[in-house]
């Protein structure tokens, strides 16, 4: 039994009856005329058109129910070159060119990000693959932006601040904004051009240069500075969540800079199901709603969002061979690794050898992440000014009275630094899971070991772990650390003053409290 | 080298890193004095071997005391089953005992799995013996109507996937460790689950999508709710690892083999899973259990709060409490009816009259429930001594503790 709740009677036939194949006497169990062309789940066969509209339906479904994309706002569509994605921006095509009642009714744009440097490609490669990259967007009609990841060296470190969140539409804001629109339309439908919008031709030129005023190609010292970060990383698992991360504040940045304030991404329903378990085991729990639902609002005025959610990998490769979906290979940076080499590749390995002995894995996974809420658990530090994660830009999860941290924390606090002592024997860095207290551990190094712990101290559980296989911090961009010494020196001039600040709150008490001290002072002066 | 022979037992020996380059022997970080003689897996920290248990010792005394967990005057019954962690924990509780005011008790759970309980019983026999604490069995056959393990996995074994004998073990043992507590007048319960265990739980439980078990969090044990005795878990923070090292450099004596029945259970799917993220990442574990802690549900996914079975009277979330409900559906020759959906239509049967009559010895019959007055109503536990073999009720005056 695999699944808590799961009906003795159907498990008993499902498992008794051996999948049907589509022979010829088999029709669509939709239509029931059309010859089925492919199977989805156990025994569900579809034929070209019902599946095509089947799949279309999912992705719909996914934006109308969500109500989170107002009519003409502008979208970001991340795209990767992966089927999923391309299928995404396949479908966001697709439904731009559809009569006008169904048709979609925002303004994408499109994003590539070239991380040929952090994979290790030579030049040669990363050139080609542009070309064919360059092909398939110009092919779409959409603004287009190519970036490579080399210019993370160039962000500022306001990309790291959570811009003012706009409060999120009530059902009747949607509603006005969707009726408001449609007025709009009326107004403009006499002419033929039916929204100014439209990706054919445009005003601005369709493709733009690299927002941050580089022309072309990184140049080789920001290419060779990324490689040297990505080699100095230990450990696969770490690297690709920095991976993920300098990505995401890339594609937010270009979002800002260029007026975006959506970004869809196009993760589906099985990478979702194996990010969440990946993240589970990363310790970052208290943030799976964010990491897996269908929104993400950390960045404040830029939200992530995952229309692909629904779609299973085998839905998405389907429909891409049988309806010719363009997309590009790039090797990523777990291509070929071992499947121990990381714990995302192990997490992959297993989902996906579970699903076969189990096939409602995946889905099961899915429905469970869709219980999760965004609310922090009752009891944790919560509130709108309680510190982020500096990389990841969650609300910290690490207490004082953290039972697991501290529980680690209190074996390493009386350990000290061991590479002085022990030399060559290859331990990891010991205080990675240290606390906002002052019981870092001892370090031989004054000065950079304060840089680092300060650095530290602002991450979250999990970027904490990750920041373990990170030797020095130093060849981290350089927005991170200034950033991080901006907040550190932000924190302790707070904490300067917080005796003199009058908060709503406690204004009464501090008052008191300040009353007493006047009074002790006076009573020490005049001694 | 401690010598860990149990009848057919092995002792598990830590084994050595083989990558580390050879050289002199380091000492202990904790008392630079002795020479070190083990790593510790989540830090790699050099200690000897007392530093290591005292440290050990200190860390599940942290996890009792921030947590409350068993506060001075408590009796507390500490389940042991023979195996490493039961006896570490019943060893590291009598180490504390003075310093918290606690009185232990051991009480061991006789599933009636041949070939491996009764071994694994030997052992705890000999540890009660040697650290002078009371020990309590309780059986399967005595409590649940002549209910064993191997006879309950006989009833499941026709139908189909898998035969989810763990399942009805883990309920009914939870079970048998209450009633074995309340015999000996214990106010608190607690079980040698370890950081793994926990680990494990939590992907389990998110691979099977029992978002009602994730909701209710229960990292720290639960608190008694309603007649339910509190249960905690001191050795929760502790990897297996250090479990058994410790065990090791205390020259505890453990039963250490699989129960038979263990290689179907969906559980090791997950333990493999575990292992393999260890290797990929030495603190996979702790931060599992940091990721468990942490988890926000949804409040529609939390379970209604629990009231009683109207049968036992013990802690239930439906009408009949879940021992109940699998033993009623074992006797009524439907295993798996207290296993899936159909539970939640499963009432509490009105009893069908005439069957005690019927009563043979034989536990694979269906059987009707116990027909005596008192069951009727509910609300008290079937006194009744005669018809054992047919009851479904726990009878509490008839258990007789075997020593």
């Amino acid at each position: 039994m695999c699944q808590a709740g799961e009906d003795y009677a159907v498990s008993a036939q499902r498992e008794t009856l051996p999948v049907p194949r589509p022979g010829r006497e088999q029709k669509c169990v939709k239509c029931a005329e059309g010859l089925p062309v492919v199977v989805i789940r156990a025994g569900d066969a579809f034929c070209r058109d019902c599946f095509k509209a089947f799949y279309v339906h999912k992705f719909r479904a996914m934006l109308g129910k969500n109500r989170l994309i107002f009519p003409g706002e502008k979208v970001l569509l991340a795209w990767s070159g992966g089927p999923s994605s391309s299928s995404m921006v396949w479908q966001v095509l697709e439904g731009l060119s559809q009569d006008s009642a169904k048709r979609l009714r925002f303004v994408p744009g499109v994003i590539y990000v070239d991380e040929g440097a952090a994979c290790g490609q030579s030049l040669q490669d990363r050139v080609k693959t542009l070309a064919e990259v360059k092909l398939i967007l110009q092919n779409t009609g959409f603004p287009w932006h190519v970036v490579a990841l080399e210019e993370v060296f160039s962000l500022p470190p306001s990309v790291l601040c959570s811009a003012s969140q706009e409060p999120a539409g009530t059902e009747e804001a949607y509603k006005t904004a969707v009726d408001s629109f449609l007025q709009q339309q009326h107004a403009l439908g006499s002419e033929g051009c039916a929204s100014p919008a439209q990706g054919e031709d445009q005003s601005h030129p369709s493709h733009s240069q690299e927002p941050l005023g580089m022309a072309g190609f990184p140049t080789a010292a920001q290419t060779e500075a990324l490689s040297r970060l990505f080699s100095s990383i230990k450990t696969l698992t770490a690297k690709e969540e920095l991976l993920q991360t300098l990505r995401t504040h890339l594609i937010v940045h270009v979002a800002r800079t260029h007026g975006y304030c959506k970004v869809m991404t196009g993760e589906s329903c099985t990478r979702l199901a194996i990010k969440l378990m990946t993240n589970l085991a990363l310790g970052r729990g208290a943030f799976l709603a964010w990491d897996t639902g269908f929104s993400d609002e950390r960045h404040g005025d830029v939200v992530l969002v995952r229309p692909m959610r629904d779609h299973t990998l085998k839905e998405v490769a389907f429909y891409n061979h049988l309806f010719g979906v363009p997309s590009v290979f790039t090797p990523a940076i777990d291509t070929k690794a071992p499947e121990k080499a990381s714990i995302h590749r192990l997490m992959e390995a297993f989902i996906l050898r579970l699903q076969t002995l189990f096939p409602s894995t995946v889905s099961t996974v899915y429905r469970t992440s869709e219980k999760l809420v965004k609310a922090p658990r009752e009891g944790c530090a919560s509130g709108p000014s309680s510190p982020s994660c500096l990389l990841c830009m969650c609300a910290l999860d690490i207490d004082t009275t953290d039972s697991a941290t501290a529980f680690g924390a209190q074996s390493s606090s009386h350990l000290s630094q061991m590479l002085p002592a022990e030399a060559g024997i290859p331990t990891t860095p010991c205080c990675g899971s240290g606390e906002g207290q002052a019981q870092s551990c001892h370090r031989g190094v004054g000065r950079r070991g304060d840089a680092q712990a300060c650095v530290i101290e602002q991450l979250c559980y999990g970027c904490r772990v990750n920041m373990k296989d990170l030797p020095s911090l130093d060849p981290l961009p350089p927005y991170v650390l200034a950033e991080a010494q901006l907040r550190s020196q932000r924190a302790w001039v707070s904490k300067e003053i917080q005796e003199y600040l009058i908060t709503d709150d406690d204004e009464e008490e501090e008052e008191e409290s300040r009353a007493i001290k006047q009074e002790g002072e006076n009573t020490g002066i005049g001694l | 080298m401690p010598e860990s022979k149990v009848g057919t037992a092995q002792c598990e020996y830590p084994k050595q890193p083989t990558s580390l380059p050879p050289m002199p022997a380091p000492t202990c970080s904790s008392c630079h004095a002795a020479r070190a003689a083990l790593r510790r897996p989540r830090s790699g920290q050099a200690l000897c071997g007392s530093c290591f248990c005292t440290a050990f010792e200190a860390e599940v005394l942290h996890t009792v005391i921030a947590g409350c967990l068993l506060p001075p005057g408590a009796v507390v019954a500490v389940g042991a089953s023979g195996g490493k962690d039961s006896t570490v924990l019943a060893h590291v509780l009598r180490e504390l005992a003075p310093r918290l005011d606690i009185t232990l008790h051991l009480v061991a759970v006789d599933e009636g799995i041949g070939g491996y309980r009764d071994a694994a019983l030997e052992a705890v026999s000999s540890q009660a013996a040697r650290w002078e604490l009371p020990l309590t069995i309780v059986a399967y056959a005595d409590l649940f109507g002549g209910w064993t393990m191997d006879a309950v996995a006989r009833s499941t074994a026709g139908s189909g996937r898998s035969r989810s004998c763990c399942t009805f073990c883990g309920v009914l043992r939870r079970r048998a460790l209450e009633e074995g507590a309340r015999l000996v007048g214990a106010t608190h319960i607690v079980t040698g689950h370890n950081a793994d265990d926990m680990a494990e739980t939590v992907l389990m439980n998110f691979l099977r999508g029992d978002a009602g078990r994730l909701a209710r969090g229960g990292v720290l044990g639960s608190a008694g709710e309603g007649c339910a005795l509190p249960r905690c878990r001191p050795l929760q923070f502790a990897s297996q690892k250090e479990v058994v090292l410790y065990a090791h450099f205390r020259r505890l004596r453990y039963f250490s083999e699989e129960c038979v029945y263990a290689p179907e259970a969906f559980r090791g799917h997950a333990r493999d899973l575990l292992k393999r993220l260890e290797a990929a990442r030495p603190s996979a574990v702790l931060d599992l259990v940091h990721s468990a802690e942490r988890l926000a549900l949804a409040p529609a996914a939390r379970p209604p709060p629990p009231g009683t079975c109207t049968r036992c009277g013990a802690l239930a979330s439906h009408a009949l409490c879940q021992a109940c409900a699998l033993l009623d559906g074992l006797n009524r020759g439907l295993p798996r009816l207290a296993i899936g959906k159909g539970r939640r239509m499963l009432q509490a049967e009105p009893p069908l009259p005439g069957n005690s009559s019927q009563a043979t010895s034989d536990p694979a019959a269906p059987q009707g429930p116990c027909t005596c007055e008192q069951s009727r109503d509910g609300a008290t536990l079937c006194k009744e001594g005669g018809d054992r073999a047919g009851a479904t009720c726990v009878l509490q005056s008839d258990v007789s503790p075997s020593e």
